[in-house]
């Protein structure tokens, strides 16, 4: 039992409880907070892939790549969160 | 006899996939993003104990603080236009036809089936093999940076890191586009207590968020997070209407985002160009 068995599995569990939200959930809200699930489940399974026994120094590369992951899906969350707002105005007013 | 970490790192793992259950399932959408900013900051925990603490602290300043901070933005926008026009579309949940039981029957067993895929190629996988660490250690010395993970993001890949910055910028501009003409909910008024922690907290934030960009050279650290916690600082300001944007500033914060990328442009290539082929 070492780490990279312990979340790796973790990821792969976070990753399909996300791709299941994202496809199933019945608000929108939900369904992009289903998508950053998913993006936290791929950046366990890079993490797991560039992990060495402790003696030795981790790869940095899929870190850069998982630190780049994050900002580019905040980037994708905060353009999904404004047209979630907006749509819920127009509604709103078409409903008024 | 198990160690005591390997019991620490499984029950670490099963909060997490308790907490993200959890997300999808609480009806009660403040709850949800509570809970989901809980699941952030436990992941970069995980994070911490496969030796990536540069990746935790991205994690726990981008991903959780400044989406959470988005996410609590729109909830309160949501139930704002909700309250104000009396629409039953309450909790923002939108109402739409019933999915069949069959679809989602069907969508589920859809994403089993994926889930499964990934989990036997993670098994199959090869174990371990050589991965970059080699190279960057070789080529360490020509970055100018004593960090590795500072060194491939700003060195190695920077143009990487200039695309990551552009989204970022296009990011800015979609959100401006959208929200043009969007009747802004009030903030809500804060309490006596909380401007004082504000007064506070400030000068702290900053204070880390610097050091945060400054060690990045040679330690854990650098400058998107240290950038989410100066961006925390903003936000700060804001809520505690220590400062009050003006339409005149308008053209002064889109002058200072296109400035920051353009600058990023300039320093980026030539560190780029020192980078080895092999990444």
């Amino acid at each position: 039992m070492t780490p990279d068995l312990i979340y790796g599995a973790t990821g792969i569990a976070v990753f399909g409880i996300g791709l299941v939200g994202a496809l199933c959930a019945q608000d929108r809200l939900r369904r992009v907070l289903a998508l950053k699930l998913c993006s936290v489940g791929a950046g366990f399974l890079l993490l797991v892939g560039a992990w060495r026994e402790p003696p030795s120094t981790p790869d940095p590369v899929p870190h850069a790549l998982v630190i780049t992951g994050i900002v580019v899906m905040v980037s994708a969350t905060a353009v999904a969160l404004a047209l979630i707002r907006r749509l819920q105005t127009l509604e709103a007013e078409d409903e008024h | 006899m198990i160690a005591p970490l390997v019991i620490f790192d499984l029950l670490l793992a099963l909060t997490i996939v308790a907490l993200a259950v959890a997300v999808l399932c609480l009806r009660d959408l403040f709850a949800m993003i509570v809970v989901f900013i809980i699941f952030g900051l436990v992941s970069a925990l995980a994070w911490v104990r496969l030796s990536a603490p540069d990746v935790a602290l991205a994690e726990a300043a981008i991903g959780t603080g400044v989406t959470g901070a988005l996410l609590l933005k729109t909830l309160h926008h949501l139930r704002y236009v909700t309250g104000r026009l009396g629409q039953n579309a309450a909790r923002g949940l939108t109402a739409m036809a019933p999915v069949p039981v069959a679809v989602l029957l069907a969508n589920a067993a859809f994403c089993g089936l994926i889930t499964l895929g990934l989990a036997v190629a993670f098994l199959g996988a090869p174990a371990a093999g050589p991965g970059f660490e080699g190279l960057v250690a070789q080529a360490m010395p020509q970055s100018g940076v004593e960090h590795s993970v500072t060194a491939v993001l700003l060195n190695f890949r920077a143009y990487d890191t200039l695309m990551e910055v552009v989204v970022l910028l296009a990011a800015v501009i979609a959100v401006w586009q959208i929200e043009r003409g969007l009747s802004e909910a009030p903030a809500p008024v804060m309490g006596v207590v909380w401007q004082g922690f504000a007064r506070l907290a400030l000068p702290v934030i900053v204070v880390v968020g610097t050091y945060l960009l400054w060690v990045g050279a040679e330690a854990p650290g650098g400058a998107f997070q240290g950038g989410a916690m100066l961006a925390a600082v903003g936000l700060l300001l804001l809520l505690t209407r220590a400062y009050v944007p003006q339409p005149g500033h308008r053209g002064l914060a889109r002058g200072a985002f296109v400035l920051g990328t353009a600058a990023f442009c300039a320093g980026g290539p030539s560190g780029g160009q020192r980078g080895p082929r092999g990444l």
